[in-house]
């Protein structure tokens, strides 16, 4: 194109030409169009369940919806009180909590503080395989080994019981805590373990009394995000946790979760339109609506854990 | 043997087969100020730190030879360096108080040592004799980290006397601070002499001479001199000594 | 001297120290054991049924003819349609991100928005799904509303993953193309990408083993649990390992419990491999840097 240098060099000389501008400008188009497929998937969501939700907030009072005790909207006797259903979620994520917390903190006080590097090398990519497993499986394993194990410690618990879910999805979320809260244990400096150290701590009381304390934040979000995914949690509880909506605190009765009913609403003859179909929204905004806080929530702690460290 | 508050025989450290202390023998005498000076690299740090056992946190780090303190070597085996870090104190390059509250910074080594007394007084006690107690004292429960510099560094120096050392390792304590901060540390340690011993490592020769009694002289892990500061300094006995004071290296 | 205003209680404060370390290596152990009893659970049960004619057979009401074929390759169209779609677009919106993004707070909300939608439950990407692609753009309950709902799902760990890859680029290498006169999409295209893209395939294999394991997404679509013949295009029915398993493990008979767990054997074994794969291309990647 331009192959003789030309005697003066003028502005335009330096400015890109026609087609080049136009491949670059129609590249940063495009890649631009990629990133906001993530706006519009957001957008979705939020129009999908907003408008649909509205035609079921049309016949059932939000009040109705937030405050009920009894969900029934399959039966003659149609009860659209969520409660039930948030009582069998809240069980579950409280289940859960109780295993994964302790275990994932333990696990990555240890990993961070005590293990070696061998035992490091070898203990995390088994943790993420923990974690790649499929729900499905663990919906697997809970009812045909958890449950049998549960019903022989308390005869009387139902073939389908909240424990045997809320253990599975605790087991299922302990690689998240252990990874995160041990990311929160190392951010935590040297120089402090040293303070700690030179005053004439000993090694569990440096752990427990300055560096635990100090990754707080980092650790309270990694249990928040956990508990978020145990609440949306969906195959294992709707395999082993049952599909009885009811307002209960005990572990060993069947209950359904919020996640549970869409599937169970999907799988059935509902037709599309109906008041009972637009269940799966109302049910699907509150789901939203929650882990969502819980998110930006976790999202908040961390950032202001990091500003404390840099 | 009582005059003596620390003494080294041989002593050597090593990270792996590097020898970054080389077969020092010292002794550190009772209530005065010692400074350790020469050029980065040259293992004063990891020496002082050899002093308190904080080497032993160091995976890699070896230590042969002995540190004598009050006729017993401390790295014999059955001597639990966690004992030995409460009566030989340590201060830091860069202030590290405890991300709580200033009273809780003091008490922490209270607490976990067993005091036996009044914690609340005891607190104050260590920052008085900080020469911090007058700023923070309306303000005991706020975090620590909330203080200047110089307040920090003065507050790690609380921490370090509310468990009663009797000898104060300071590694560069002043180095992160500004020159105001920088005398008030100064003045401080001249008055703590008094009570304690206290080692002091320095990359600021002018601050050796301002504040110690004693300056040993080190040099790619070797000791090159060791004797009173005012002698070292005008009239050194050793060449690499002369040639370091007067900049012609490091 | 000045023992006498403390008692250290050292021996006390060790053994609390032994005892918190145990207890701390025990809850390591918990969750490795849980993983054994798992294996070793799924891989007892589903021995018998694991056959050369429960991979090419159909499924069946009976169980001893009953085979997975229909849900390996539904499984099979559904991962190649899910990377067809994800993997441009989510690489293409983390090169924007990570090159071409004016510092603003539109591009810190994209970012934010991405972060969030990777906690967002799968189920409710399920919903979106059935309304968006099945009903709205009429695709109906076929192979391609189902990649299009799990290429949303694991979109966020796609952008992430790669942003990360391109982030790790050294900025001489940039520098260097742009000192010898090429245009950003140049040095991008030449420079960036090939350096960044075992990285960005190792983050786009672990989202698909992500996606394979995904259910609620694909039962909320329509994915059909009785499925006797192979998806001939994106537009056919179909079904999949995970809904497979799903299924037979919802029945009460014990014999469908262990033809799920045979199923689940092979799923895992698929999902091995694909993490094997990713590590190897980690490894690699570090050994070219």
């Amino acid at each position: 194109m331009r192959g003789r240098i030309a005697d003066s060099l003028v502005a335009s000389d330096l400015t890109p030409h026609g087609k080049r501008r136009l491949v670059e400008g129609s590249i940063n188009g495009v890649l631009f169009l990629c990133g906001l497929v993530s706006v519009l998937t957001t957008v979705g969501i939020v129009v999908v369940l907003i408008t649909e939700s509205a035609g079921f907030f049309r016949e059932v009072s939000i009040v109705e919806f937030l405050t009920g005790t009894q969900w029934s909207p399959m039966y003659s006797d149609q009860q659209f009180g969520i409660l039930p259903l948030l009582n069998g979620t809240l069980i579950i994520a409280l289940g859960s909590s109780l295993i994964a917390l302790p275990i994932g903190l333990g696990s990555a006080i240890y990993l961070s503080e005590y293990a070696s590097e061998g035992v490091r090398k070898r203990v995390k990519p088994a943790l993420e395989v923990l974690a790649g497993i499929p729900t499905v499986v663990y919906g697997y394993f809970a009812l045909t080994l958890i449950t049998p194990v549960i019903r022989t410690v308390f005869p009387g618990t139902g073939i389908f019981n909240a424990a045997s879910g809320a253990i599975v999805v605790g087991i299922m979320i302990i690689p998240m805590v252990s990874s995160l809260s041990e990311d929160a244990l190392s951010a935590v400096p040297r120089s402090l373990r040293a303070a700690a150290y030179g005053i004439g701590a000993t090694k569990v009381e440096v752990v427990t009394r300055v560096v635990v304390p100090a990754s707080l934040s980092g650790v309270a979000a990694s249990f928040i995000l956990a508990i978020s995914r145990a609440i949306g949690e969906t195959m294992a509880v709707t395999l082993a946790a049952g599909a009885t909506p009811r307002m209960t605190l005990s572990f060993l009765e069947s209950i359904q979760t919020m996640t549970a009913y869409i599937v169970q609403v999907s799988l059935g003859e509902t037709p599309h339109g109906t008041l009972e179909y637009r269940t799966i929204f109302a049910v699907g905004l509150v789901l939203f609506v929650i882990t969502l806080l819980m998110n930006l929530l976790s999202q908040q702690i961390t950032r202001r854990f990091r500003e404390q460290y840099e | 043997m009582s005059d003596h508050a620390l003494e080294t025989r041989d002593l050597s450290v090593f990270y792996g087969d590097t020898p970054a202390v080389k077969s020092i023998t010292l002794t550190i005498p009772s209530r005065r100020v010692v400074a350790f000076i020469g050029p980065s690299g040259c293992g004063k740090s990891t020496f002082l730190r050899a002093f308190n056992r904080m080497n032993d946190l160091i995976p890699s780090a070896r230590v042969t030879g002995e540190v004598l303190f009050r006729g017993l070597n401390l790295y014999d085996p059955t001597v639990d360096p966690v004992e030995v870090r409460r009566r030989i104190g340590m201060v830091f390059q860069k202030p590290n108080p405890f991300p709580k509250s200033i009273f809780d910074n003091v008490a922490f080594g209270l607490r976990i040592n067993g005091f036996r007394g009044k914690l609340a007084d005891k607190v104050e006690e260590s920052l008085q004799q900080a020469a911090l107690w007058d700023e923070v004292k309306d303000r005991l429960n706020d975090n620590a980290l909330g203080l200047s510099g110089g307040q920090q560094q003065r507050l790690c120096i609380a921490r370090a006397l509310a468990v009663e050392p009797e000898i104060i390792l300071m590694d560069e304590p002043a180095s992160a601070l500004d020159p105001i901060a920088t005398g008030r540390i100064e003045d401080l340690i001249r008055v703590l002499r008094e009570n304690y011993t206290i080692v002091i490592v320095t990359h600021n020769m002018q601050q050796a001479a301002r504040v110690s009694d004693l300056t040993a002289f080190l040099y790619v892990g070797e000791l090159i001199e060791y004797g009173e500061t005012e002698q070292l300094f005008t009239n050194p006995r050793e060449e690499r000594t002369e040639q370091y004071i007067t900049g012609r290296f490091g | 001297m000045n023992g006498e205003h403390f008692s250290p209680r050292l021996a006390a404060r060790r053994r609390n120290g032994t005892i918190f370390k145990w207890l701390c290596f025990g809850a390591t152990i918990f969750a490795i054991v849980m993983l054994v009893i798992l294996l070793v659970d799924v891989t007892s049960d589903g021995l018998r049924w694991l056959s050369i004619d429960f991979l090419t057979r159909y499924p069946s009401r009976i169980p001893a003819r009953a085979g997975i074929k229909s849900a390996i390759l539904g499984t099979l169209w559904m991962m190649g349609l899910t990377a067809s779609i994800s993997f441009p677009l989510g690489v293409g919106a983390a090169i924007y991100l990570e090159e071409y993004a004016p510092a603003n707070w539109f591009s810190r909300l994209l970012q934010t928005n991405i972060a969030n939608l990777a906690g967002v439950p799968s189920i409710v990407y399920g919903i979106l799904g059935l309304t968006v692609f099945v009903r709205f753009f009429g695709f109906q309950r076929s192979v391609l509303a189902g990649a299009a709902t799990l290429s949303l799902l694991v979109l966020p760990v796609v952008i992430i993953a790669s942003q990360e890859a391109i982030r790790a680029v050294p900025r001489s290498l940039r520098e260097g193309a742009y000192g010898l006169g090429a245009t950003r999409w140049q040095m991008i295209r030449h420079q960036v990408l090939p350096v960044a893209m075992p990285g960005i395939l190792t983050g786009t294999i672990l989202s698909l083993s992500r996606a394979i394991g995904e259910t609620a997404p694909l039962i909320m679509i329509g994915a059909l649990t009785f499925i006797a013949f192979p998806p001939t295009s994106p537009m056919s029915p179909f079904t999949v390992l995970p809904i497979q398993i799903f299924n037979w493990a919802s029945r009460p008979q014990a014999d469908f419990h262990d033809l799920a767990a045979a199923a689940i054997v092979v799923l895992l074994v698929i999902l091995l491999a694909m993490n094997a794969t990713a590590i190897l291309l980690r490894n690699r990647l570090r050994k070219q840097l």
